[in-house]
């Protein structure tokens, strides 16, 4: 099993690959403006370190959103048109579950809950709340894209994973440390164990909004 | 035949996904899929929905390509994309979709400049490009005239528009007629059925605009007097002509196009001029400009109205010739570039 996992949905713009059991090699930039640039050099550069060719990948895993649409959709496009060139299955994970997990592994058993929330810009948030599990976490509920105090207080309240506290400390006082972007070894995890316990993972993004535009008769309405 | 390089071509920066296959100098296949339905109800091209469309459809129209040509991507030798000018987000599905072909493939990677990938569309259709061409390109996005000693690495622009593009002026006043959205095959429609009987301004014609801008267009004052024209008659209670109105503005966009790309050749001393683009599609704009050409003795060569709008096709073609005279390929680092000057002609 060669694993390639792609994430674009967070500020991180993150590649792992992850052949069998060993140590997950990473490539991942900082950079939430240019992921068209950074993206193809990250998988070649992650293959390499891994001392592997792109034709030796057995599967790929790619993080579904909720994101800004630009740099989401860079994630998407190239890990479906990876598949479809090297013939292996594409799986979808959410993006907000694999923080989830981070969080659930970053803190001890007696956090039971915790809130993902990232940045969706527009001063918004994309936010969903998870339980622990045996083996990861649950969500509760559908992830969404709200302003910060939109988000129920008791559920504000919760340990929080991603950039949320970071940019609205007082709506999200209590922050996960060192858990604010998707980790893509961490999703290659994911879909590895969903795909074992034969989870369907479809590739669809999670926009949550709709394009901002009106229709003519939207318009004429106004 | 075999031995000449097989090239993939992806075309992303509007609305169009675009996948040619082109062998040499010999289109196998292209394969459009379109989202101009979902952008109908908005009037116009909405950037947001024709990036979740081009997603949708990238691997879809891959996949159609390569049968349809009866290739293998295996078979593929290089990958060519349009890495600007166009919509920044549409041109970002496309490039990411072509690096990740390139490596996935261990090909080189050639991004284009759509604009010149416009000219180069010929290849495939009647053959080698004569060096010089004279080009004029007319779309939604772009009116220019280029002088184009190699269309791989060599493109002048001698104009081009100071304001709307030619096919914005069609899709504006089709709505100022209630023609519905893209307003160019309307127009041109309607316009058959009507005569050329209001004047409509010619701009950038006369007087020193005629010399300061003498290979530049625009088009923005004529749309406001189309505009003009028919609120006088609204005004006044009396119907509007639309076929009238629709062949008098066509001819006086189709007029100034010609008249300007002749007058270039003319300068330049070159006796063949390529049209590309979308407009290039419009069937008076053809015809106006072959009897000019006729006039003037140029060889007039102008695509299908299938390659002239957006396609992959083109993309293909000129990453074609870019593999046959040894171009260097693209870095995989290389951005999607909504403003890529047209005379840079590969990233």
């Amino acid at each position: 099993m060669l694993t390639l996992a792609i994430d674009t949905s967070t500020t991180a713009i993150g590649v792992a690959v992850l052949a069998g059991d060993a140590e997950p090699v990473r490539a991942v930039v900082l950079d939430a403006r240019a992921h068209t640039e950074h993206l193809a050099p990250l998988v070649a550069d992650a293959l390499a370190r891994a001392g592997a060719t792109p034709a030796e990948v057995t599967d790929i895993a790619v993080g579904t959103g909720p994101g800004p649409f630009t740099g989401l959709r860079v994630g998407l496009v190239t890990a479906v048109t990876m598949g479809y060139a090297l013939g292996v299955p594409v799986h979808g994970v959410g993006s907000l579950d694999v923080l989830a997990e981070q969080a659930f592994a970053a803190t001890g058993d007696d956090v039971g809950e915790v809130l993902v929330a990232t940045d969706a810009r527009r001063r918004e948030v994309y936010w969903a709340r998870y339980a622990r599990t045996a083996d990861g976490a649950r969500a509760l509920g559908e992830p969404a894209v709200e302003a910060p105090a939109q988000v129920p207080e008791h559920t504000r309240m919760l340990p929080t994973a991603g950039r949320g506290p970071l940019l609205y400390p007082d709506a999200f006082p209590r922050p996960v440390a060192d858990v604010l972007d998707v980790d893509p070894a961490a999703l290659g995890a994911i879909a590895r164990r969903r795909a074992a316990a034969g989870v369907p993972m479809p590739v669809e993004p999670l926009y949550l909004r709709r394009p901002d535009a009106l229709t003519t008769a939207e318009r004429a309405a106004r | 035949m075999a031995d000449q390089p097989l090239v993939l071509g992806i075309e992303t920066s509007c609305d169009e996904t675009g996948v040619g296959i082109v062998r040499g100098e010999t289109l196998l296949f292209d394969a459009i899929a379109s989202s101009v339905d979902e952008h109908a109800r908005f009037g116009g091209v909405v950037p947001e929905v024709a990036s979740r469309a081009h997603l949708e459809a990238m691997v879809p129209t891959i996949e159609r390509a390569c049968r349809e040509a009866g290739v293998t991507l295996g078979d593929v030798d290089a990958v060519a994309v349009t890495s600007g000018p166009g919509l920044a987000g549409a041109l970002m599905v496309g490039v990411a979709s072509a690096k990740a072909l390139a490596l996935a493939l261990g090909v080189p990677l050639h991004g284009v400049n759509h604009l010149a990938s416009h000219v180069a569309v010929d290849i495939v259709e009647h053959g080698p490009l004569p060096e010089p061409t004279l080009a004029l390109l007319v779309s939604g996005g772009h009116s220019s005239l280029l002088l184009v000693p190699d269309v791989t690495d060599d493109v002048r622009s001698l104009g081009s528009t100071i304001d709307d593009a030619a096919g914005e002026a069609f899709d504006k006043v089709a709505r100022v007629l209630g023609l519905p959205f893209p307003g160019g095959p309307h127009i041109d429609r309607m316009a058959r059925e009507g005569q050329v009987v209001i004047d409509f301004p010619r701009g950038l014609t006369g007087g020193r605009d005629a010399e300061r801008h003498r290979f530049d267009f625009s088009f923005s004052g004529l749309k406001t007097a189309v505009s003009r024209w028919v609120q006088a008659r609204e005004a006044a209670g009396e119907p509007v002509p639309v076929a009238d109105v629709a062949a008098s503005f066509q001819e006086a966009v189709t007029d100034v196009l010609t008249r300007k790309a002749i007058d270039a050749c003319r300068t330049h001393g070159v006796g063949h001029l390529q049209v590309g683009g979308g407009v290039a599609a419009n069937s008076r704009l053809r015809a106006l400009a072959q009897e000019r050409c006729d006039a003037a003795g140029i060889q007039l060569r102008v695509p299908r109205p299938g390659l002239c709008t957006d396609n992959g096709a083109m993309v293909a073609a000129l990453g074609a010739q870019m593999v046959l005279k040894g171009r260097a390929p693209s870095d995989l680092a290389i951005p999607a570039d909504s403003s890529m000057p047209v005379t840079q002609v590969s990233a």
